[in-house]
């Protein structure tokens, strides 16, 4: 069996990301941050995806992050950026163990769309709340690393650093949770539930645990994404939010932990090559993108890197 | 002026609307099992079609009275010129693989529609108010209704009930619930299960087309107009059962009432009122409120 | 194998993201944004951008109106960049940037979200670079904050209502009931509080018996109809934008609903255009400023209007006037600072030293950058009813409220300064 070579990957990355990142100019490295918000999420979704479940609401966790955060600053005057992530994943867990509950004994297509019910009820409360700006939301106070206020010119370095950081943790902290036992059971939850609940083991427990996991993922990541564009309105918790990290996830696969933030990054160019190159019809670019990403990669983006054994 | 009359008024008049949008995406999904995004896109495509060549009627001069006629004829044959095309040029070949990759390129195909859609028609707004104020009002309550909506009160009634003897009464209907229940075995029967995916995909993109074109009388059709009814129509169907008529027509019914009566009494909630609905529904028949046996692997 | 097609990923990527190369010192780019897909790309982003492209065309051939009258901006010939404003803030926040880092502009105009417009704010003053909100209606971005980068050289969303507020009490001196329906976000909540809120003092007697909230794109508005006909209201006020607005004309009208009550639509100028016949006689129509219908008769009015419609064949409504009134304010500044400069091209910091507490005129009439610290700008406002004639939509009863009156004084919020009665 081929060693795991994920962990070091994982360390080449981040090194990568600390030594290019001060030569990289500011908005590549806005983008940068951005996809490693985005492949928090992600990551989250693949871990659920594992287990056979899609959740179409993902956007619930990722918005209650990022009101989180926004929160901490508004009301604490709190805007460390780890401190942000840690109450946005804080929020994001409590919020999914509770409607854990609820959505564990769902699977298939109606796990799906209740999450997006969910969301969406989240939505219209947040945009019936004058107090916190309705649909124009509110800004952010400008993000502080260990109480420091980085010099003008490197704050974008410094917040795509620490969003690496944070990002690249995480893939190694659900690296290690997949090969724990409860990880393991995805795979099998997906194919056959009631042979796992012969096992001796509650599948309906272990996909609350993962929807737990994946919402603390989606919290800190939409803390992450607030404190990096500096606003935050209820459209973070909108369908359109949900289908956008659906596709990156699909898009990455689940060959492995780093695809989702590859996914995501992938992703982020596009959308913006989109903007860029055919302002009038970026609609039809990106869907040609996704459609062609789609067909030819059907195993997701990893599959491009994995080099397959011959049969 | 009795509120409870209206309200009921008002909320048939919204759920026949519903209906109609609702039940092509849920035919698709009853045969197919596909959950269709590009269902938004048809009804605009009505809508379009409906607009400008109603619009082009119009203008010529002919009888006004055959323009609804020509919201139909329009919706299908924008139907028929785009979803063969989309049914036999893309999703044929992604049947096999996972319902959720097959939702996405949906989606991918909502979006490359959309612009196609502004390309075609451009970002100006298209109105044809004739139809809509040629049959006049009708008084319920005090207040005047525009005879318009018992169109598509009616055309809901058609519609669901042609649906239910098709699905019933005849040969194609049978051969249909065959398809639904197994593919696979019904391919082993001889039946051209590709066929019948093409038909059905273009029929329920047809309905969506009719909905489209049937509305545009009386909003103005512009860019994203698709957007919002899928959204709806997911709601609905979701809470009458995935592929289910009679769960599409009930769902219709409680959103429809329950909107209309948080619209006379408790306009604030109106928002979120349906997903609400939707998430209620859930928690009790987590299935829907209709719904097809699924056999369970064991 | 697999290496290179990796490698060859990598470098299109790369290749395609490059900068634009760097423009020689004598044009100016201006970067805007605007709705070019989606529901507000008919009502504001084209006509936006049409007046852009406009505008700029006659300046950069030097045919502008005095004082307009130099070369594009100082003699350097103009060159657009332009984006789509579609997508969530975090998109607009990454294109803003792209837009400031990647294609270099020299500066920004646009914005019709008031939601974009709070985002980018605090990016523009990060990044240094002058943007000119011309749309977006929150009075929040300078009642939050104060900027050194960003100016609004229209008028906020406060005038809409208390425009409309005075105009109801003049065209109806004992008002006793009023109802509205708006779309439930920011705008529509904003639009109803604050006209609830001059109606409560111009009228203290008034009575509020319904207050719609229907979601934004709904297009269905039969129930809420319903509810409003059954409030029998005297005044129903609307903040509905077009495709919206639209179906409430073609909803509302056959049913009597502008007849019943004297019906005011703050931002209904733009479905003039349209929709002309349908709209009943004695609807209130407003065009948030002295815009479309309602702009003086001045020679810049006479400049644009008449090139405007030559070239598109079709009305500029508000939105087109204020893009315009956007682009030859920062031109006024930009020459002034230049001109100060020695006749070198100023830096960012010394037009916005120019453009701040600026006084200009324009197609709309006088803009003053009175508020917000010398940023904002505000606008005497008009409001007047539809009248059909000879087929053709026209205004009568035309009001027009002077800026003192209708916006908030320099240094007050636009809601406490409604609840205190106006009072300076």
């Amino acid at each position: 069996m081929k060693r795991d070579r994920t962990p070091e990957m994982i360390g080449i990355i981040f090194l990568v990301v600390v030594l290019s990142g001060a030569w990289l100019p500011q908005w590549a490295l806005f983008i940068l941050t951005i996809a490693f918000a985005h492949g928090l999420v992600a990551l989250g979704l693949m871990l659920m995806l594992r287990a056979g479940l899609v959740s179409f609401g993902q956007a619930l966790y990722y918005c209650l992050g990022a009101y989180a955060a926004g929160a901490l600053g508004k009301f604490l005057g709190m805007s460390d950026i780890f401190v942000q992530m840690l109450a946005g994943a804080a929020v994001a867990g409590f919020a999914a163990f509770v409607l854990g509950f609820l959505l564990a004994k769902y699977r298939g297509i109606f796990f799906g769309l209740l999450s997006l019910a969910l969301s969406m009820i989240l939505y219209g409360l947040l945009v019936k709340n004058e107090a916190l700006g309705s649909t124009d939301g509110f800004n952010i106070l400008p993000s502080t690393l260990f109480g420091i206020r980085p010099a003008a010119d490197w704050v974008r370095y410094c917040v795509a650093v620490a969003a690496a950081f944070a990002g690249l943790s995480a893939a190694l902290l659900v690296h290690r949770y997949l090969n724990t036992p409860l990880g393991r059971l995805a795979p099998a939850i997906k194919d056959n539930e009631i042979r796992v609940e012969y096992m001796g083991t509650s599948a309906r427990h272990a996909i609350h645990v993962k929807y737990v996991i994946a919402a603390v993922l989606a919290g800190a990541g939409g803390a992450l994404a607030a404190t990096n564009v500096g606003h935050i309105d209820p459209e973070m918790a909108y369908w359109t939010t949900s289908g956008e990290f659906i596709f990156i996830t699909i898009l990455a696969g689940t060959g492995n932990v780093i695809a989702p933030f590859a996914g995501a990054l992938i992703f982020g160019v596009i959308h913006t090559m989109a903007y860029d190159l055919s302002p009038n019809t970026w609609q039809m670019s990106l869907g040609t993108a996704l459609l062609a990403l789609i067909v030819f990669l059907p195993e997701g983006l990893w599959s491009l890197f994995v080099r397959r054994k011959a049969a | 002026m009795d509120p409870i009359l209206s309200v009921i008024v008002d909320g048939i008049m919204y759920s026949a609307w519903l209906f109609i949008a609702a039940l092509g995406l849920t035919l698709i999904y009853g045969v197919m099992k596909i959950v269709n995004v590009t269902h938004g896109s048809f009804y605009a495509l009505g809508a379009y079609a409906g607009a400008s060549f109603t619009g082009a009627w119009l203008a010529r001069g002919y009888p006004p009275m055959l323009s609804y006629a020509v919201l139909a004829a329009a919706a299908v044959v924008i139907t028929l010129a785009f979803a063969p095309l989309v049914e036999r040029g893309i999703l044929r070949f992604m049947y096999a693989k996972d319902e959720v990759v097959i939702l996405l390129i949906t989606y991918a195909l909502f979006l490359i529609l959309e612009d196609t859609i502004k390309l075609i028609w451009g970002v100006n707004p298209y109105f044809i108010a004739q139809p809509y104020a040629l049959l006049g009002s009708f008084e319920v309550g005090g207040l005047s209704y525009p005879t318009y909506n018992l169109i598509l009160v009616g055309l809901a009634l058609v519609m669901g009930g042609a649906l239910a003897w098709l699905q019933h009464s005849t040969r194609v209907g049978k051969l249909l619930l065959a398809v639904i229940h197994d593919p696979e075995v019904s391919r082993a029967m001889g039946i051209n299960v590709g066929k019948y995916y093409l038909v059905t995909f273009t029929f329920g993109s047809m309905l969506a087309a009719l909905a489209g074109s049937f509305t545009a009388p009386t909003v103005s059709v512009v860019p994203g107009l698709g957007v919002e009814v899928i959204v709806l129509s997911f709601a609905v169907v979701v809470i009458g059962g995935l592929g289910s008529l009679p769960g599409a027509a009930l769902g219709a019914v409680m959103v429809g009432l329950v909107r209309s009566i948080s619209v006379h009494y408790m306009p604030q909630v109106e928002l979120f009122v349906i997903y609400f609905v939707m998430a209620m529904v859930l928690a009790f028949r987590p299935r829907g409120l209709f719904s097809l046996a699924e056999p369970r692997k064991i | 194998m697999h290496t290179i097609r990796k490698l060859a990923i990598c470098s299109l990527v790369a290749a395609a993201l490059a900068p634009a190369a760097a423009m020689g010192r004598d044009s100016v780019k201006i970067g805007f944004v605007t709705f070019l897909s989606g529901p507000a790309a008919a009502p504001f982003g084209v006509p936006a951008k049409n007046a852009a492209e406009f505008v700029v065309e006659q300046l950069n051939a030097g045919k502008g109106p005095a004082p307009y009258r130099k070369k594009g901006y100082g003699g350097g010939s103009i060159e657009t960049v332009i984006i789509d404003e579609a997508g969530s803030t975090t998109t607009q926040v990454t294109e803003y940037r792209n837009l400031v880092q990647r294609h270099n502009v020299d500066l920004v105009i646009g914005y019709v979200s008031s939601g974009n417009c709070l985002a980018i704010a605090p990016v523009a003053e990060e990044l240094k670079k002058l943007t000119n909100f011309f749309d977006c209606g929150t009075p929040r971005i300078f009642e939050d904050a104060s900027y050194r980068y960003v100016f609004r050289t229209s008028p906020t969303a406060t005038m809409d209502s208390v425009g409309a507020a005075l105009y109801v009490k003049d065209a109806r001196p004992n008002v006793k009931t009023i109802a509205g329906i708006n779309q439930n976000y920011a705008w529509g909540q904003d639009s109803w509080g604050d006209f609830e809120a001059a109606m409560k003092v111009l009228a203290p007697q008034v009575e509020v018996r319904t207050s719609q909230m229907p979601k934004l794109f709904a297009g269905q508005y039969n129930a809420e109809i319903s509810a409003l006909l059954g409030a029998n209201a005297d005044v129903i006020h609307s903040s509905f934008w077009d495709g919206d607005l639209e179906a409430l004309i073609l909803q509302g009208g056959p049913r009597g609903l502008m007849k019943k009550s004297i019906t005011v639509l703050t931002a209904g100028e733009t479905a003039m255009h349209k929709l002309g016949a349908q709209i009943p006689d004695g609807t209130v129509l407003g065009a948030r400023g002295p815009f479309g219908p309602y702009a003086p008769d001045n020679r810049y009015n006479q400049w644009f209007l008449k090139g405007y419609m030559a070239k598109f064949s079709e009305q500029p409504n508000y939105a087109s006037y204020q893009m315009a009134q956007a682009i030859l304010g920062v031109k006024l500044a930009w020459e002034k600072a230049q001109e100060a400069n020695g006749g070198k091209t100023p830096s960012n910091e010394q037009v916005a030293a120019a453009l701040e507490n600026i006084s200009f005129e324009g197609p709309g009439g006088t803009v003053k950058l009175a508020n917000g610290k010398g940023h904002q700008a505000v606008m005497e406002t008009v409001y007047g009813e539809t009248k059909l004639v000879n087929g053709k939509l026209a205004v009568v009863n035309v009001k027009r409220y002077p800026a003192d009156q209708v916006n908030p004084p320099a240094n007050m919020k636009a809601a406490d300064w409604i609840k205190g009665g106006f009072k300076k």
